[in-house]
């Protein structure tokens, strides 16, 4: 159980504190309710781009680290397709620079050219590094493609060409600023060895004075059902081939959500599960195979993804994996397969929540879905998720009509 | 006159400098089980959740052949003579538990993390593993081909290149630092060289065992009569009676073109070090935290934040017990991979012409203290500082005399640090493209 209280600044900014003694450390977290979902098609990339601007220096302040590292503390961000969100971790006794150094960047940044001009390039060093640079580092610009036609998840958080990042002008910064990085579209958590009253009253006194700014109300374009099984096949300079399949999957907050979390686990994660037993182990058709959900706000994705064994015909590997799902929609799972994975899923959750600062990001994540409780009820709907429901579930989202493959060939 | 009217936001809130935090690394207690394996515990922690370390002597420092420590350590827990490797992983994973291994240079692990109220379920299993592995021969041979074809898509990779070959050109590729895997490596391997390793260095091995959280009541028992009687034996000198001879390449710069249609160099710049008995050694944290050991180094400010050569840039002391090495690591586009090296020589440069300013070295106490309170935050980071203690054969005083030297090192001893050990004649350089 993560206790907590709540509290409402008058400028519309969310607080929560979260206290534990049994640490030295304290946290501050401030998500913004922005990702790249609400990105304009021809201007991708750029909420993960502003996210390191945020570090390029604030109206008072003009370097955000140094001072923060005087005080003995660390930071960092990221940025996903929904969300944006910093953390700084520093001794309890200096959580009040923490406050200051927050506070004014959500105030206003010094908009700095310089700062842009380094950090597109700096931002275009980090696609290379991770998406050019790499065996199989397009595919998911490709797979998004794919299963979303009409929903801004068709793009990748890092953007969909880095022409995007290098077009991206002061005036775009500016006005992406005072869109989103306001208080009433902030959630501010503070986590540690604090004091719920000083920290209200720290949050007053730094944060409070910020103007609201106007609530950010989202009207993204729905994803259509999909009624036609999509096929893409690619060609690239990589030594194997590999098999990608996504099916969607409901919401964040659809009551199948813990259903197919489990789902996923029963058919591909860990070395005890199905596709790593029956096509890795049995087989012998994959060296590697997994399966795992996007787990995004709005309606995601379920993925089976892996690389064949050399000399194994890609038809041969998908005709295995519809076998597996065959099975899955045609039986209902046994006892101790679902009590294993609601085990693992236990276990998950109270290893992460050890660390402090994922408690506190994850306080944030709940209250942004709805209610920072939330939290405390997951473990319940896990383990009220039946051997039915998984076998409904599966019908429902393992339908041809619902699938999206790829076959990423090798070129050698 | 209000509050927020009041309020300067120029001016930086009081802090409380580093060097007034008393940092103090929470004790272990020793047991010694009937086999003379010593039991290392830390009792702390709030919640239910426990750590347990099986540290053998059985990393590639013991191998007479390429492999075949990782192998055998990888393998333990794909068969016993009771149990296939389905149904352990199977066991493992319905109590929700990380049963993991890894292959170090002189050591290799066995570690669980478990929810404390599965404990008792778990160790006679992990107790099964290290007396009764069996290493089928059709797990070898998935093994073999799984882990060929993981390092031909690695291969591709130009900082995983870049990594191999780096260690190799400071220890010798026939030293365990410096020695990497070939795709025809893994053909060689016999199962019969496996069961001998497992029975020299598992069965009838040196272990020493770690375990931390909250501890339940029984758990020194439980693991007494799961291991106590085990043909182990105590744990003490990583190297064993074993030397391996560093040999360094004599040639100190390398191109090396692995794909020739990339976009980014993997750079590596490196040097040896001595080991962390060595006086310059806990210093030489403080000056690598300086010059690229984090997000405010100088590396990091000049070639990221200043010149957006890179994603990121860092430099670090290698974690190994017998000789260390100072290594530089960053992957930048190709048309600025030439600038990047020259900046990386230009802020040692600066660091041996200029001793480091007391605002620059205040800022770098602090961080360091900072770090050190965060990492010592819960019971598995304090195993974890444990571990590392006693497997590079020191004692306590080592983490408070480190914690001294980052309070009390001065300009001066930094200075002539750097013009010790920052010359770039004795680094070894390469690109990877």
């Amino acid at each position: 159980m993560i206790q907590f209280e709540k509290f409402l600044l008058t400028n519309g900014l969310r607080l929560l504190v979260h206290k534990d003694t049994s640490t030295p450390m304290a946290v501050l977290n401030v998500l913004y309710d922005v990702g790249a979902r609400d990105e304009s098609p021809d201007k991708t990339g750029f909420a993960h781009l502003f996210e390191h601007l945020m570090f390029g220096g604030s109206v008072n302040i003009s370097d955000f680290e140094t001072p923060l590292q005087l005080a003995g503390g660390e930071n960092n961000a990221f940025t996903t397709n929904d969300l944006t969100n910093y953390h700084i971790q520093l001794p309890a006794e200096n959580l009040e620079t923490a406050f200051w150094l927050e506070s004014d960047r959500m105030l206003s940044l010094a908009f700095s050219e310089k700062s842009l001009d380094v950090q597109r390039k700096v931002v275009s060093e980090e696609f290379k590094e991770h998406y050019i640079n790499k065996p199989y580092g397009d595919v998911w610009f490709k797979m998004r493609e794919l299963a979303y036609k009409v929903h801004p998840y068709r793009w990748m958080t890092i953007g969909k060409e880095l022409s995007h990042i290098e077009h991206a002008q002061l005036t775009d910064v500016k006005n992406f600023f005072y869109k989103y990085y306001r208080p009433v579209n902030a959630i501010l958590v503070v986590a540690g060895n604090v004091d719920p009253a000083s920290v209200y009253n720290l949050a007053e006194k730094w944060f409070g004075s910020i103007p609201a700014g106007e609530k950010y109300n989202r009207q993204l374009p729905i994803e259509p059902k999909q009624t036609a099984a999509r096929k893409l096949e690619v060609k690239a300079d990589v030594p194997l081939d590999a098999l990608y399949k996504c099916y969607h999957m409901g919401t964040r907050l659809d009551k199948d959500y813990y259903t197919v979390d489990l789902l996923t686990e029963v058919l591909g994660e860990g070395d005890s599960s199905r596709l790593h037993q029956t096509l890795i182990k049995e087989k012998k058709l994959f060296s590697h195979i997994e399966s795992y959900h996007t787990g995004s706000t709005d309606a995601g994705l379920v993925v089976i993804e892996g690389k064949l064994v050399k000399g194994v015909k890609m038809e041969d590997a998908d005709r295995a994996i519809e076998e597996e799902l065959a099975k899955l929609k045609s039986g209902l799972i046994a006892e101790k397969e679902l009590v294993k994975v609601k085990n693992k899923t236990e276990s998950a959750i109270l290893f992460e929540d050890m660390s402090v600062m994922n408690r506190a990001i994850n306080l944030a994540m709940y209250e942004l879905l709805g209610d920072a409780n939330l939290m405390n009820t997951e473990l319940d709907k896990y383990h009220a998720v039946t051997a039915e429901n998984i076998l409904t579930t599966s019908q429902r989202i393992f339908d041809s009509n619902n699938s999206n493959t790829l076959y990423y060939y090798s070129n050698n | 006159m209000t509050v927020q009217t009041m309020l300067n936001r120029k001016k930086a809130p009081k802090i409380i400098d580093a060097v007034e935090f008393h940092l103090a690394l929470p004790p272990y207690q020793k047991y010694t089980l009937k086999n003379g394996v010593e039991l290392y515990t830390i009792n702390l922690g709030t919640q239910d959740t426990l750590m347990l370390n099986w540290v053998f002597f059985a990393g590639n420092w013991y191998e007479e052949k390429n492999l075949v420590a990782a192998t055998t350590n990888y393998l333990l827990k794909n068969g016993t003579s009771k149990k296939n490797a389905f149904t352990i992983n199977e066991h493992f994973e319905y109590y929700g538990a990380y049963l993991n291994r890894h292959c170090q240079n002189e050591t290799a692990e066995i570690s669980l993390h478990c929810l404390t109220k599965h404990v008792n379920e778990l160790l006679p299993v992990v107790s099964e593993l290290i007396t009764d592995s069996v290493f089928p021969q059709e797990e070898l041979e998935t093994y073999k081909r799984n882990m060929q074809q993981r390092l031909q898509v690695n291969l591709k990779k130009n900082d995983f290149v870049a990594g191999r070959l780096i260690e190799a050109y400071l220890f010798g590729k026939d030293h365990p630092y410096g020695r990497y895997s070939e795709l025809q490596d893994y053909d060689l391997l016999q199962q019969g060289e496996i069961k001998d390793f497992y029975k020299n260095n598992y069965q009838n091995g040196r272990c020493i065992i770690f375990a931390a959280g909250k501890l339940p009541d029984g758990l020194i028992k439980e693991i007494e009569n799961h291991f106590g009687s085990l043909p182990l034996h105590p744990g003490k000198n990583a190297a064993g009676n074993i030397e391996h001879k560093i040999s360094p390449a004599a040639e100190k710069k390398y191109k090396v073109i692995n794909d020739p249609n990339g976009v980014q160099g993997a750079i590596r710049i490196g040097r040896s070090f001595p080991n962390r008995h060595h006086p310059d050694f806990q210093k030489m944290q403080v000056l690598n935290n300086v010059f690229g050991g984090f997000f405010g180094s100088r590396l990091m400010a000049n070639i990221r934040e200043d010149k957006g050569y890179t994603y990121g840039i860092y430099s670090y002391l290698l974690n190994q017990i017998q000789e260390s090495g100072l290594l530089i690591s960053t992957e930048a586009g190709v048309e600025v991979s030439d600038a990047t090296i020259a900046e990386v020589y230009k802020e040692m440069k600066s660091l041996r012409d200029e001793p480091i300013g007391e605002e620059e070295l205040q800022t770098t106490r602090n961080f360091m203290i900072g770090t050190i309170l965060g990492d010592l935050d819960g019971p598995f980071h304090v195993a974890g500082r444990w571990k590392s203690i006693v497997l590079n054969n020191l004692d306590e005083n080592y983490f408070y005399k480190g914690i001294n030297t980052i309070k009390t090192i001065t300009p001066q001893e930094l200075h002539a640090l750097a013009n010790k050990y920052l010359n770039p004649e004795d680094f070894y350089e390469l690109v990877v493209v």
